[in-house]
């Protein structure tokens, strides 16, 4: 009766937060997003100087200029770009290789299951900053080993969040009814467990997105990946840090680091809202 | 231990003796009690309730009906989500529900206690024993003189200091529960109220219990409200019964009378359902279903279910009427007697030679170095459209045997046949045919779904993968199959979390039926279900047997069940079979002391005369 009742809540469109806080996240993510994806398209030249360095916000620059004299606006709405499109690649080889092992380890058990978990976990050993380092090391500096070293670190915990799920999901009747039909392993994993753990991921992808684009934008900061002139969020962070006292022009700073930070709080507000309504 | 008659004649004279006033004074009075959801949509309506001094009073009715919303309440209490919204409810005296939330918490423990459904749970995991219970006695008011050695020896349980300082997991299910009863009696309130305490316990674990309850009202005289979905362990137990249905009683009176002449057709309905261990007979399913609170209908809630429904009955709900013996229903003088359903005689053993032979299986399940033995050289077989019923109780190794018979354990030794061929080891290393003629439904039918799929998509897959049917003929059995079950057709393109626990056990079985098997594994299929349901499942699988002549295992811990559905039963105890042989002979002539214990303690409806534990032979437990 009680599960009765729950279905009826449920609404059909899935995609809907149900709470307000999920819908002020989606309105947020729309915003962040939208000025990242859209904004370069309005945005005049981000690399142009305009005015002198630090100059505060007028009619031309409405946030002011940064320390080369270029336009603050402009180079946020190119900015935001760079920060989605590589902590989403980022996430997606995270997932598209953590989802494998962790279906593997969880499914076939027996001797994958510590093998596959053990070698996860000798990448957890590496403290992230670290590991990036190590990478940049051996692939030199550039976006390209920042976006797989951020991969690697974010691979372990998917790949344990997917094989618990999975092992949950195979003492269920279904499943073993599947393999009592005699369905093969993939089938199995397929049709009966992966649409049964897309709940536990949604709300996991969400998070890990963030990191990602957390994780890029502090190596960006250090100097590590993205490389100047490119208009990027983080990087605008470290390029700006000297005008951030109040007599020059803080927003070269504050309003990248807004960005970033609205952008991992919308993204946290809806992932808390779609695993929400879980029960 | 006394005899019962000694021991009701030693509680009254006791009441008369602790009584100031009259013997039989009035500790519990519940008038018109209201609990509603946040919404306001009401989920406990209209409860009135008296319990007098040294009485039991059961509370019983299926999930959903508001009996634990209720028992909660009689504490002043709501759980998150629900409030209650009317009504008194004096306990010895004080309006609980007037009182503020510091002067109710006073009351509880001192003047109404609570004994919780899972002792496991309720018991603080990091506290000792005897430190759960004398945080219950030291609350800020007098202390009771009792202490904890003296309140386990009342619940039968070692009064030592060395079992007091035990923590709970050192404790077996049983322990845990008496201990939770413990606490509950620890200040000696006039009322206690228990919800389900030995609803988790093995029927022998549960008869001890009970026998304590009985026990305890009779030496302290305390005043008992038992809230519990079996009528059959609530009629061994209590004075009066009260039924409840959709948040309301429907029914209340003393149990000899409600349970021999009961009127109301719900409460008929429920007796009727109860399988008996004691008389095989055919059962008499009610239709339908309990609906969710907020579908209940306007009038008598019970009347969309109900054979003797008439206009008058939807157009308002009808009063609690009578004295002594209350019923709501407009038509309680047509409710018929209950009719005993037909005697059910088990068929003959094997007429069409044997199906599946099990010979000296060994299973274990093993974590690290330990090994848990399962099945220790169990031998059975099955005949042709044959039910045989495996009974044990959790731990018994019942699940495991099934499991291996299908190939989803691994045997460490023995064999299985099916029509004469040695079947492997894993499922995967088995012929498509054999995979088919084996099928085995789940015991929890919230899981055995996949939620993900309709209705139809699941029923459609066997019959491709196991029969090789195209995608088209796959999908027109589904409405056959539907139909077999007793499930209209249109549920075919529905999801299982719009079903119902029933609905979905009905659509569980079709599964199996659609690979076309020859014989059906039932692992507790009816255990997670309301007895009405089960009636109804197992009336199901009896017409299934007759239709399609499919040999059964049928795996249950309720000997009810086995009596219903079973022509021959194997008795299962720590991984070895004690005993088997045609159902009606182990049950009324049980050989092994085990079986005997086990048959003993199997609650019936209406046999209250006497201990229901019968010690076990060894160690004498009094």
């Amino acid at each position: 009766m009680t599960t009765d009742l729950i279905a009826r809540l449920v609404p059909r469109r899935s995609w809907w937060p149900a709470t307000r806080a999920g819908r002020v996240g989606l309105v947020l993510l729309v915003a962040t997003a939208g000025a990242a994806l859209v904004g370069p398209f309005f945005a005049g030249s981000p690399d142009r100087s305009v005015a002198p360095p630090f100059s505060p916000p007028d009619g031309d620059a409405p946030l002011g200029t940064d320390f080369l004299g270029r336009d603050v606006l402009a180079r946020l709405l190119t900015g935001g770009e760079s920060v989605l499109l590589y902590a989403g690649l980022a996430t997606l080889v995270a997932y598209a290789v953590g989802i494998t092992v962790g279906l593997a380890a969880g499914y076939l058990r027996s001797w994958p299951d510590p093998l596959l978990m053990r070698s996860v976990d000798v990448l957890l050993s590496f403290p992230s900053l670290v590991f990036i380092l190590l990478f940049a090391t051996a692939f030199g500096r550039g976006i390209g080993a920042v976006v797989m070293a951020t991969a690697v670190i974010q691979l372990p915990a998917i790949a344990r969040i997917i094989r618990t799920a999975t092992l949950t999901q195979s003492a269920r009747g279904y499943v073993e009814a599947a393999v009592l039909r005699g369905e093969s392993s993939s089938s199995v994993l397929r049709r009966e467990i992966l649409p049964n753990i897309t709940r536990t991921l949604s709300a996991d992808v969400g998070l890990r997105f963030t990191w990602s684009v957390l994780l890029i934008a502090s190596v960006n900061f250090l100097g590590l990946g993205l490389q100047p002139p490119n208009a990027d969020w983080g990087l605008m962070v470290s390029e700006n840090r000297a005008g951030m006292s109040v007599a020059l022009n803080p927003w070269a700073v504050l309003a990248p680091a807004l960005m970033l930070g609205l952008l991992t709080v919308a993204i946290n507000l809806l992932g808390d809202a779609m695993s929400g309504d879980k029960k | 231990m006394s005899t019962p008659q000694a021991g009701s004649e030693e509680s009254s004279a006791r009441a008369g003796l602790e009584d100031t006033g009259t013997p039989r004074a009035t500790v519990l009075d519940v008038v018109g009690l209201r609990v509603e959801l946040d919404s306001g949509t009401p989920v406990v309506e209209g409860v009135s309730l008296r319990l007098d001094r040294g009485e039991i009073l059961g509370l019983v009715g299926e999930s959903g009906c508001g009996k634990t919303t209720t028992a909660l309440a009689l504490l002043g209490f709501a759980r998150p989500g629900t409030r209650i919204a009317g009504g008194e409810v004096f306990v010895a005296g004080e309006d609980i529900l007037r009182l503020d939330e510091s002067d109710r918490r006073r009351l509880r423990g001192k003047k109404v206690s609570y004994v919780p459904q899972d002792a496991g749970q309720a018991l603080n995991p990091a506290l000792r024993i005897g430190g759960s219970i004398t945080d219950v006695m030291r609350r800020p008011h007098e202390a009771s003189g009792n202490g904890v050695g003296a309140l386990l020896t009342a619940v039968d349980l070692p009064g030592t200091a060395e079992f007091a300082a035990r923590l709970p997991h050192r404790l077996s299910g049983g322990q845990q529960q008496r201990v939770t009863i413990a606490m509950a009696l620890a200040c000696e309130p006039p009322v206690v109220v228990m919800d389900e305490p030995t609803t988790g316990l093995d029927v022998i674990t549960q008869a001890g219990v009970l026998d304590e309850v009985r026990r305890l009202r009779d030496e302290l005289g305390t005043s008992l409200v038992y809230v519990s979905h079996d009528l059959a362990v609530v009629s061994r137990l209590a004075d009066r019964i009260a039924v409840m249905y959709a948040g309301r009683i429907v029914e209340e009176g003393p149990t000899a009378t409600l349970l021999a002449r009961p009127e109301h057709p719900y409460t008929k309905g429920l007796v009727q359902s109860i399988p008996d261990h004691t008389r095989p007979s055919r059962l008499t399913a009610m239709p339908g279903t309990a609906l969710g609170v907020e579908d209940r209908p306007q009038g008598c809630a019970f009347a969309p279910r109900c054979p003797q429904r008439s206009d008058a009955c939807t157009e308002r709900m009808p009063e609690l009427s009578g004295t002594g013996h209350r019923v709501r229903c407009v038509h309680a003088d047509r409710t018929p007697p209950i009719v005993p359903g037909p005697p059910r005689t088990a068929r003959a053993t094997v007429e069409r030679g044997l199906l599946l032979t099990v010979s000296d299986l060994h299973a274990s399940h093993r974590t690290g170095r330990d090994a848990v033995i399962a099945a220790a050289g169990v031998s059975f077989d099955l005949g042709s459209g044959e039910c045989l019923a495996l009974v044990g109780q959790s731990g018994s190794g019942k699940t495991t045997i099934a499991r291996c018979l299908v190939g989803l354990h691994r045997r460490d030794g023995g064999t299985v046949a099916l029509g004469g061929e040695p079947l492997a080891d894993r499922v995967r290393r088995r012929t498509t045919d054999q995979r088919r003629r084996i099928q085995y439904v789940f015991q929890n039918p919230y899981e055995s779904l996949n939620p993900r799929q309709t209705v139809g998509e699941q029923l459609a897959r066997p019959a491709r993968k196991l029969r090789g049917l195209s995608a088209a003929a796959a999908r027109a059995e589904v409405g056959p199959l539907l139909e077999q079950v007793r499930l209209p057709a249109g549920i075919a393109d529905r999801y299982p979390r719009r079903l119902s626990g029933g609905e979905r056990q009905r659509v569980a079985i079709a599964r199996a039926l659609a690979a076309g098997p020859d014989v059906l594994v039932c692992d507790e299929i009816t255990s997670a279900l309301d007895v009405s349901v089960q009636a109804a499942i197992l009336e199901l699988l009896a017409d299934l047997r007759g239709e399609l002549g499919l040999a059964m295992l049928l795996i249950t811990h309720d000997l009810g069940v086995v009596a219903v559905a079973a022509d021959r039963v194997a008795v299962l105890e720590q991984g070895t079979i004690r005993e088997s042989g045609a159902v009606e002979d182990v049950l009324h002539a049980p050989e092994h002391p085990y079986t005997a214990r086990l048959v003993a303690a199997a609650p019936t409806i209406g046999r209250t005369d006497g201990p229901l534990a019968v010690p076990d032979t060894g160690k004498s437990q009094t």
